[in-house]
This record gives structure tokens, C-alpha cells and sequence, in this order.
């Protein structure tokens, strides 16, 4: 079981999708990965498209959260996609939806932080 | 009729994954539903981290002791996950929402009020220097409505 980390960018708006288990273990390199690409392409909204995600626990939480840390000093906005009701739970318990927008899908997301898409 | 197993491995990351499948499988025993499960292997990697990353502060060489306990009756389930790391200074504290000691490492100090909300009962047993020992306990939802 593993995590597969695919980043997609669109002007300043970077687009993570996660398949499979997030987890202390696999949490390092979704850290490494995304705030590099944070900080050298300049980006400034995250959208996070958890559709594919099967496991997530106080670990992804963390990283999360790390992340939205890193672009709000920038001003930006995170906004979270194609949740599962388990992770949804988990969100609500921390109080991320707090910080947080979430969209029912990337186009939703995408259309709301004014990325024009074709 | 009681089933019980005993697992212990290596303090590495790599077997959080491990860990909380193989308890998953084995209380699926029980025939719990998939919240019932998510929410099993959820604490069981709660739990596991808190030893790799708080117990032995990500020593390689801490070894982790899982015990499950069933009864396959009653539909319960006993669950312990202990280390023989460096203990627990405050344990209130450590139970805390968002509470942590390692906030360099992005540790959202979700840990503890996940297992609470997703266990029936917690019992917390820690000595500085010895180790730490988490009890969790949970009735599944087809013995609770049986019982009512």
C-alpha cells in the first residue's frame, strides 16, 4: 500500500491528486514533493482532489495543514475536492473546514478560484 | 467464544500500513461494517505513529506489541498497542485536540481525539523511561442494537 502524488499546475493554482493511503509514512514525500513545487513555480491556490484517497489519518491531517500553512502567508486559498465521507469525518473533528473550502469537484474548485479552463 | 492475537514489529513507518491491515483482517472476523473497519485501522495507525514517532522518537530499533482480544458473542473488540519508549510526561496534555510536542514535523496532534471518537473506551498507561501502553475497546453497532 502505497500513496501515488500526481501535481498538475495552472497559472498560480497547483492541483494534488492522492491515490491511495495517507499515512505518516507516505506523508513525507507528499510534504517534500508539494512545497517544492510551492515554493519555485510560485504558486498561490491548492486544490486538493482527494478522490482516489482509501485511507487517511492524523498524519494527512498534518500535511494538510502544513500546506495550507505555507501558501496563506501568500495570501492563497486551499480548496478540497472529491472527499469520502471517512476523511470528510476526519476533517470535521479537526476543524479544517474552518480554513478550508470544499467543492464537489476539481472544475468546481478550479471555477471558484477564477481559473479559466477549458 | 474468545479469539486473540499478538503481533509485534520493527518501530519503522512502513509497517504502519502493515499494522493496521493486519488487524483489519483479523477482527473482520466479527463482520463489522466498512465505517466499523476504517475506524479500527484509523486508530490502529494512530496509535502505531504515536510509538514510531513519540514512544521512540523514530528509533529503528523500538520494537511495537499490537494485542487484539474478540468475543465473537458479545461482537467486542480489545485492542492494545504498546511501546517500551520513553513514556508520556503529561497525558492529559498529550489528549488535548490539536495538542503536540513535535509541531516541526507537521503533526496535526489529532492523534488521541481520534481514538477516542472512533473507540468506545481509551485507557492511557504510561511511565516515563518505560513505555507506553493504549488500551482501546469498542462494541460493534450489530451487538448494540441486539442488546437494546
Amino acid at each position: 500500500m502505497s500513496l501515488t502524488v500526481e501535481m498538475t499546475t495552472n497559472q498560480n493554482v497547483l492541483c494534488i491528486r492522492l491515490a491511495g493511503e495517507l499515512d505518516h509514512h507516505t506523508a513525507e514525500d507528499l510534504r517534500n514533493k508539494a512545497s517544492q513545487i510551492i515554493e519555485t513555480e510560485g504558486i498561490r491556490h491548492i486544490i486538493l482532489n482527494l478522490g482516489e484517497l482509501t485511507f487517511m489519518d492524523s498524519s494527512g491531517l498534518g500535511v494538510i495543514l502544513g500546506r495550507y500553512r505555507q501558501i496563506h502567508s501568500y495570501g492563497g486559498e486551499m480548496v478540497v475536492c472529491a472527499i469520502s465521507p471517512s476523511v470528510h469525518r476526519l476533517f470535521e473533528m479537526s476543524g479544517l473546514f474552518k480554513i478550508l473550502r470544499l467543492e464537489p469537484s476539481e472544475e468546481a474548485a478550479m471555477h471558484g478560484l477564477g481559473v479559466i479552463t477549458r | 467464544m474468545k479469539n486473540s492475537m499478538n503481533l509485534e514489529f520493527s518501530a519503522l513507518s512502513q509497517n504502519e500500513s502493515f499494522a493496521r491491515i493486519t488487524v483489519a483482517s483479523f477482527v473482520a472476523q466479527l463482520d463489522p461494517t466498512m465505517d466499523e473497519l476504517t475506524e479500527i485501522k484509523t486508530v490502529v495507525s494512530e496509535a502505531v505513529t504515536n510509538a514510531i514517532i513519540h514512544g521512540y522518537e523514530s528509533d529503528p530499533k523500538g520494537i511495537i506489541y499490537i494485542s487484539v482480544s474478540m468475543d465473537l458473542e458479545e461482537e467486542t473488540i480489545e485492542l492494545s498497542v504498546r511501546d517500551k519508549g520513553i513514556g508520556i510526561r503529561d497525558v492529559e496534555e498529550a489528549r488535548q485536540p490539536l495538542y503536540t510536542t513535535k509541531p516541526e514535523l507537521e503533526r496535526s496532534g489529532m492523534g488521541f481525539t481520534i481514538m477516542e471518537n472512533f473507540m468506545d473506551e481509551i485507557m492511557i498507561e504510561s511511565s516515563r523511561g518505560e513505555g507506553t501502553t493504549i488500551r482501546l475497546m469498542k462494541n460493534l453497532s450489530k451487538s448494540k442494537a441486539f442488546s437494546k
